[in-house]
């Protein structure tokens, strides 16, 4: 597969396929879209950039093992959850704040923490397991 | 997300609009705390010194935790919080009743004694490989079974221990322990997707998969929806679980070959969840069909208590016999399942949690016999006694209270248990219950006569397989702690068992009549 065309246009492909993971999860909430399938769009990113560059320089991009930021996915989804005993209201509840910025009103919320949580344990769990498929026997 | 300009419709009817009480956060805190511990440790999974340091401290905290609620619920009856701040049936509840928070505070106890025999049981690639990680996680699964009050979160929960006690069971990745993972892997996926075929169609049937809200509806659907095949579909599923006959043949098969302190976690703890879904949805939500089918239950008891005890009496491994004795626990438990009176279940409620203790306690005792220089195997083990007598006493408190001899916490919820089948007349469970106590007793007494009293045989020359050397390094004090700690407990529930034998009439109580379980997740429903 390390084809000179496939090795010259994966950097370009998986940037672009990370960026639109960040898009489908960001617009999740009330459209298609969400944390679990942009994970999997930035897993495929990964197992992309993996299949054409190698598995060590997909480690070195992502800097933290994969199970590491799956791990803190969970962590942050565990957090998002807890967040709501502040606000007296039973775990998991959804707790939203409107900040202007710039003359823009956001819409913020815990429910998009608990996302962005998704997010992280989808790419760690299943990259990991790309990343282990790619390496073959040697850990 | 825009805020909507128009005015929202009343909230109240899908939402929760009181405030919740602090309390009432003791009720998902086990899981969130287990979840969050976990999750820093899978961050931390390099630093495999730091692990147990980060751990233990955090058992110890669940362990203060699952024993708040227990006193909340104890106080204030069964508490709900249902998730999300929508209403039930629509959000996934947890309902704490006595039985959940009972359950909840005996395992954390077990998982706490694990992580300190751990300490000295699991080396530092096994550490590596996530051995404190796994123990949060797999207690995140066990204690949201526990404690939920939903049945496809049941089986949520269920996934999460399942995962985690597959990492559990290849730590060190040995040829022998892949060959038990294999097995214990299939037989408990055929039995979890049983539980998901069975939880979709008792979906089909009931349009809800509220435990309470399925309480109310299965009188008026009994009679127009096929129940019987429902519950014994959920028979079958949850009896592979817990390892009932005649589908109990994966445990004995997978249960020898992990790390002493993973066989321990899940002799204790794995198969009760089983009984603990038993209990629940049998004997909780569909008495009536439990009723019809108890003539099956009580022939599986039977015969997983006669079958499990003569496994154990052929072995020549003593901790395949463990095994085998784990299963003959089950038996005992099914009896009072089959029984279905107050006494029945709480001698039930009340073996589970004997045996939660006394199952782990039992494989700790194993795992100190052969780091005491003796064998696994029953023809080469021996001289234990005459090397370390404090721990040889303190496996023959264990031994007797498997047995259930008095005065030891195996003594009294068999005692109930045969009361309880002499008063149905069912002499034949009452037969096969005291029956399975005498072959206990022979067994775990051939044991400890060759392996403990039994001079040490000269030393074979190196015929046998090599041990594993974390199976033989000297004896720790943590090891031995935690051994002491679970035999203190279950002398003192053997001796002053009046608590706990109360707190297990209550627990069968509230599962014979749900009124209080509804009224938790329903208040304005049950109270108009």
């Amino acid at each position: 597969m390390r084809t000179v065309i496939f090795r010259s246009i994966a950097p370009f492909l998986t940037s672009l396929m990370v960026l639109f993971s960040i898009f489908v999860l960001l617009r999740g909430h009330n459209e298609p879209g969400g944390g679990f399938i942009g994970g999997l769009i930035a897993a495929s990113a990964l197992a992309i950039y993996g299949i054409a560059c190698g598995v060590a320089a997909v480690r070195r991009a992502i800097y933290f093992h994969p199970m590491a930021l799956s791990a803190f996915g969970l962590f942050m989804a565990t957090v998002a959850g807890v967040l709501s005993v502040f606000a007296s209201v039973p775990f998991m509840s959804g707790l939203w704040t409107y900040p202007v910025i710039f003359g823009v009103e956001l819409a913020l919320s815990s429910v998009l923490v608990f996302d962005v949580g998704v997010y992280l344990v989808v790419v760690g769990a299943i990259g990991s397991i790309a990343l282990g498929l790619e390496e073959g026997d040697r850990d | 997300m825009a805020v909507p300009s128009t005015p929202l419709e009343d909230l109240s009817v899908a939402y929760l609009m009181e405030p919740v009480a602090a309390a009432d956060w003791l009720i998902p805190a086990p899981v969130v705390w287990c979840l969050l511990v976990g999750s820093v440790l899978v961050m931390l999974r390099k630093r495999t010194a730091l692990q147990p340091l980060i751990a233990i401290p955090s058992l110890m905290v669940l362990v203060f935790i699952t024993l708040g609620l227990l006193w909340h619920v104890a106080v204030n009856g069964t508490v709900t919080m249902t998730m999300g701040r929508w209403l039930p049936p629509f959000g996934i509840s947890f309902t704490v009743d006595l039985l959940s928070a009972f359950f909840a505070a005996t395992s954390s106890l077990v998982a706490l004694a694990a992580g300190i025999y751990g300490r000295s049981d699991v080396d530092d690639s096994s550490r590596r490989y996530g051995f404190y990680p796994f123990l949060l996680l797999i207690m995140a699964g066990i204690l949201g079974a526990f404690l939920t009050g939903d049945i496809f979160n049941l089986y949520v929960w269920f996934e999460v221990l399942l995962i985690s006690s597959f990492g559990l069971l290849v730590l060190g990745s040995r040829p022998v322990q892949l060959d038990g993972a294999v097995k214990y892997a299939f037989l408990n996926l055929i039995a979890t997707t049983l539980f998901l075929v069975a939880t979709g169609y008792l979906y089909g049937l009931f349009g809800t998969l509220n435990m309470a809200d399925i309480a109310i509806k299965a009188s008026e659907l009994r009679g127009a929806a096929p129940l019987m095949t429902l519950v014994t579909l959920f028979l079958l599923a949850f009896a592979m679980k817990a390892a009932a006959f005649p589908v109990n043949f994966w445990l004995p098969a997978s249960y020898h070959t992990p790390r002493i302190v993973v066989s321990a976690m899940f002799a204790g703890l794995l198969t009760k969840v089983g009984i603990y879904a038993l209990l629940r949805i049998l004997g909780m939500l569909f008495p009536v069909e439990r009723q019809e089918l108890s003539f099956l239950i009580a022939l599986a008891a039977a015969f997983t208590m006669i079958l499990g005890v003569m496994g154990a009496l052929a072995q020549n491994d003593i901790r395949r016999a463990m095994g085998f004795l784990v299963i003959s626990g089950i038996g005992v438990m099914m009896a009072g399942l089959a029984l279905g009176s107050p006494a029945g279940l709480s001698g039930a409620i009340l073996y589970a949690a004997h045996s939660m203790v006394v199952m782990t306690a039992l494989y700790f005792a194993v795992g100190i016999s052969a780091r005491l220089g003796s064998s696994f195997k029953l023809t080469e083990a021996g001289g234990l006694y005459a090397r370390n007598a404090a721990v040889a006493g303190l496996t023959l408190v264990l031994f007797l209270s498997v047995a259930g001899l008095p005065p030891f916490s195996g003594f009294w919820p068999k005692i109930m248990l045969v009361k309880a089948s002499l008063d149905v007349g069912a002499w034949w469970l009452a037969g096969a219950i005291l029956m399975t106590g005498l072959l206990t007793t022979i067994a775990v007494g051939r044991i400890w006569a060759l392996a403990y009293w039994r001079p040490a045989p000269e030393a074979a020359d190196g015929a046998g397989e090599t041990p594993d050397p974390m199976d033989t390094q000297p004896l720790s004090f943590g090891a031995t702690a935690a051994l002491g700690g679970l035999v203190v407990i279950t002398i003192a529930a053997g001796v002053w068992p009046e608590p706990v034998m109360a707190l297990a009439q209550e627990a069968a109580r509230g599962l014979l009549d749900p009124s209080a379980y509804v009224q938790s997740v329903f208040p304005v429903e049950a109270s108009q």
